[in-house]
């Protein structure tokens, strides 16, 4: 039998569609999605794979076909036919995918308003905020839970910069988050401190359901603080402070890497993200100022930390950790050189 | 021999040379001015840094081949991974397109050489130096801080090794821009009488495109990179923060001239195809102008996508919407490139030789490249994908899948015009399975792995990705195989292999119209041109029924057979242009 091509095309153009539209929706590529946000921007990429699925296969199928049916034969040492151009099928392959990539921004622009990307609130708090440490030196971080910490981001409203970072969702602005936690990355740590409770924790916990606000930072070097399973990442940049807000749908724990290259042991730079319920995180929260509570006590029985420099908390230190203790005095110089500044 | 292929030779017979230009191997070693020297001077020494480059990836993936940290030390990985990048980009694969093009343009375009040949020169003998330089940089501790460098960890992780890298970029972007203007002149300048811009083969048109990009884009890389260097010996603070300094403002200045650099570095290999393609279809190329328009088209907007790098850090919401958009439009041009190829192998006579088939590799790779670029460019998706594995493989397929699959198809489609002899077919396709089947047994594993949470730049990772890891180390071993018939197989062409002819592959561009290899200066006469570039075919016109001509409208391009009139030769100039006359009257 034979079938005419404009049959045979129709049915590869049907075939095409429905294996696209298939493995579109059922590739499994991504981890799970615990997160609103995460939810959205899976659609956008399952969206993005249908097309992508047709487009890939149908390159491919042209390129097989070429290979098998119109290899030369043998002795066959004429031309081609003389086919220049043919404007309507150029002015095809030059609009449907125009109009393709614009269907896909028009999208995208949705998602990213959607989580919050375009909040214009978050324009309120993103001051030039200098790191005054050592550069590269982790040790001379602010040590968790100490004032500058938990202080940030600083509040200079005659500095404000453009918000870096996503905010909340249009159905939250101009609301604050339930959930405010300040992040600090270090070489090769992430610091989680809760100004509300004073709690500081090297993993980050927060409650499900609820809007979590995370507001970055960086002592030393560049970081990128991701969520794989929640679908975002956002720099953590020296000098100025950037923001992620969230929420958490699904309980259960996942990792928090660093993304940006910082240093040799960037691929050791891990924590947790444990999502608990409201109750289990409320009760974490109490633990662990429990915790900070008898740390302090034992503190202040020695000496009160808060009240000195990095320089003058680490002197007594600095002989077992192998610092010299001028660069110890120059940390010094260049905090209050920093201090001046602002 | 088809009527096409006669016409132009036959044209062109008083303009070839009488023998094969031949050159000492000493005059490969010297500061020689022939733009044929260079282009070879230039192709051996990338590949010999594309090996090196290629070494340090095989240890990068002999590292990554189990989750630990064990074959090297973490601050040695960055370093391995740092040299690689910057090798592979700014040793390999730019000067490897001014290569090729210093080689074959100025003979495409009928010239006895390229406007500057000192210049030309000195652009060549500033890479080897640079790199050595480069290389040096282990001596004292080599960068480790990423090919992007960004401040402040540049700014504080080996401060003799980072200057090295500087020193070495600005020294390479110096030999880039010299190429560049040399490129531009040329084309404006040079090219035979009669030959317009929409006469000229279409890897000329990449090239005039890629160098735009290099002349508008490169001084702002040079630009951030003095400011790094003030930084990093003389403690000012343009991008340090400890003093004030603002370290996205080099993310910017360095993303400016590295978005761009892709396309510098991709856009002279879609000329390549432009050439093979036709030639071994026996095909006029599809859409000339569109091809040729929407170089132009890549060049300008490759210039206003830079932050798309930066979604995840010093970009504001309403940027990241420009930037997404530029960058989307940019599948639009890309995307007429590739359906315009695959409608010219479509119903052709296709020649699978190796030079086709690596050029049906990059197509087919590229796609994938290209696809999710376009995924990349959606913010919300970006913020998720960025620095991970998924933009290692995406960058792999646009620059290994497409460029580095569009060199291998240049040296195979123009090595018999530069040596004279042809290479062996049946070692360059297995030269060509070896490639493709590693090339994405090591890269396509990485989507899924970036897409699972795998960062790049990583020396040890969670051990639940070490089976997809190892297989990508797997695919790199069979990778670094690969490139051995190739070496073989060129090292004993070049001696021992079959003599090629002047035009072994019966093409219709000017640098066929000469010796193989070609004298100095390349033609004995001015060449002239008796049909177009890509007119395969178009001496049975008359018979062909019912085939959509695009240009049916144009009476110059309509000509068919007698389409010497194209042209336009000068008549003071051209050599026999009664035969030509003579030609298209015996078939009328």
């Amino acid at each position: 039998m034979n079938i005419p091509n404009s049959i045979l095309t129709m049915l590869a153009g049907i075939g095409l569609t429905l294996v696209s539209l298939w493995y579109g929706q059922n590739h499994g590529l991504l981890p799970v999605a615990a997160s609103e946000e995460a939810t959205h921007v899976d659609n956008l990429f399952n969206t993005m794979m249908t097309i992508s699925t047709g487009l890939f296969l149908l390159v491919q199928g042209v390129l097989v076909i070429a290979a098998v049916k119109y290899r030369r034969r043998k002795d066959d040492n004429t031309d081609g036919p003389p086919i220049h151009g043919n404007i309507p099928l150029e002015i095809l392959w030059t609009a449907i995918p125009a109009v393709i990539v614009l269907g896909i921004s028009v999208y995208s622009f949705e998602i990213y308003n959607e989580m919050g990307g375009l909040d214009p609130m978050s324009s309120h708090d993103h001051t030039l905020n200098v790191a005054h440490n050592m550069p590269g030196a982790a040790i001379a971080a602010p040590l968790p839970g100490t004032e500058e910490t938990a202080s940030q981001p600083q509040q200079a409203p005659e500095q404000k910069l453009i918000a870096l970072g996503v905010g909340a969702s249009p159905a939250h602005e101009g609301t604050t988050a339930d959930v405010v936690v300040n992040v600090t990355g270090l070489q090769f740590a992430w610091i989680f401190s809760y100004p509300d409770s004073g709690v500081t924790s090297g993993e980050l916990h927060v409650p499900a359901n609820r809007e979590v606000q995370l507001n970055i930072a960086a002592n030393d070097v560049l970081h990128a603080l991701w969520l794989p399973e929640l679908r975002l990442k956002q720099d953590a940049i020296p000098g100025r402070t950037t923001e992620l807000r969230f929420t958490p749908a699904k309980v259960g724990e996942y990792p928090v890497i660093c993304a940006e290259l910082c240093g040799s042991y960037h691929g050791a730079m891990k924590s947790r993200l444990i999502v608990h319920t409201p109750e289990e995180f409320d009760s974490w929260v109490k633990s662990q100022q429990e915790v900070a509570n008898r740390e302090v006590l034992e503190q202040a029985v020695a000496v009160n930390p808060a009240n000195l420099s990095e320089g003058e908390y680490l002197a007594p230190y600095a002989e077992d950790m192998g610092v010299n203790p001028q660069i110890l005095e120059q940390l010094r110089s260049s905090h209050d050189h920093a201090a001046h500044n602002f | 021999m088809t009527q096409q292929v006669q016409l132009q030779e036959s044209a062109n017979l008083p303009a070839r040379g009488e023998e094969p230009g031949q050159r000492k191997w000493q005059d490969y070693f010297t500061f020689n001015g022939d733009h044929k020297v260079i282009g070879i001077q230039y192709l051996v020494t990338t590949f010999i840094f594309y090996l090196i480059g290629g070494m340090l990836a095989t240890a990068v993936r002999t590292e990554l081949a189990t989750p630990d940290a064990d074959f090297v030390s973490p601050e040695l990985y960055n370093s391995l991974f740092t040299v690689h990048a910057t090798i592979m980009i700014f040793l390999w694969i730019v000067p490897a397109g001014a290569g090729f093009a210093n080689y074959i343009l100025p003979l495409m375009i009928g010239a006895k050489d390229m406007a500057f040949p000192k210049l030309n020169a000195l652009a060549f003998w500033i890479i080897p130096p640079a790199g050595i330089l480069l290389l040096s940089s282990f001596l004292v501790g080599a960068p480790g801080a990423g090919w992007t460098s960004y401040p402040p960890l540049s700014l504080i992780s080996g401060k003799a090794g980072e200057e090295i890298w500087i020193l070495s970029l600005l020294l390479l972007g110096t030999s880039s821009i010299l190429g560049a203007v040399n490129f531009v002149v040329t084309i404006f300048k040079m090219r035979i009488p009669g030959m317009g811009f929409n006469q000229m083969p279409l890897f000329c048109w990449a090239m005039l495109a890629t160098s735009a990009l290099i002349l508008i884009a490169t001084p702002v890389l040079a630009a951030a990179l003095i400011l790094l260097s003030f930084d990093l010996l003389a403690g000012t603070a343009f991008f340090n923060p400890t003093g004030g300094g603002d370290p996205i403002v080099y993310q910017h200045m360095f993303w400016f001239y590295s978005h761009p650099a892709v396309y510098i570095m991709i856009l002279p290999f879609f000329g390549v195809l432009s050439e093979v393609i036709p030639v071994n279809s026996r095909k006029p190329i599809f859409g000339y102008k569109a091809i040729a328009y929407s170089s132009l088209a890549i060049s300008f907007l490759g210039l206003i996508v830079w932050a798309h790098h930066m979604f995840t850090s010093g970009t504001p919401g309403w940027l990241r919407m420009f930037f997404m958009i530029t960058t989307m439009v940019i599948a639009v041009p890309t995307g007429i490139k590739i359906f315009s190829w695959l409608a010219t192998l479509w119903g052709g006579k296709l020649r699978l030789n190796s030079a086709l088939l690596f050029a049906m590799g990059f197509i087919s790779t590229f796609v994938l490249g290209g696809i999710t670029g376009v995924m990349v460019a959606s913010v919300p998706f970006d913020i998720h994908v960025h620095d991970t594995y998924f933009v290692v493989a995406h960058l792999h397929y646009v620059l290994f899948g497409g460029s580095v699959f569009g060199i291998y198809s240049a040296f195979y489609h123009w090595f018999p015009k530069m040596t004279g002899r042809m290479m062996n077919e049946t070692w360059g396709r297995i030269h060509f399975a070896l490639t493709y089947i590693g090339f994405n047994v090591t890269f396509l594993p990485m989507h899924v792995l970036g897409l699972q949470g795998m960062p790049r730049r990583v020396a040890m990772y969670d051990p639940k990705f070490a089976t997809l890891n190892l297989v990508c180390s797997i695919g790199a071993y069979l990778l670094a195989v690969s490139t051995f018939p190739f070496i073989i197989n060129a090292i004993w062409s070049w001696s021992k292999g079959p003599k090629a002819g002047d035009n072994p592959w019966d093409a219709l561009t000017l640098e066929w119209m000469t010796t193989s290899p070609p004298p100095i200066e390349n033609f004995d006469a001015t060449p002239v041109l008796a049909t177009g570039p890509y007119d395969y075919g178009m001496g049975n016109r008359d018979t062909q029924v019912g085939v959509p001509f695009s240009d049916a409208k144009d009476p110059a391009l309509s000509a068919g057979p007698s389409s010497a009139l194209r042209a336009d030769p000068d008549p003071a100039v051209a050599a026999h242009p009664d035969d030509r006359q003579g030609e298209s009257q015996n078939r009328e």
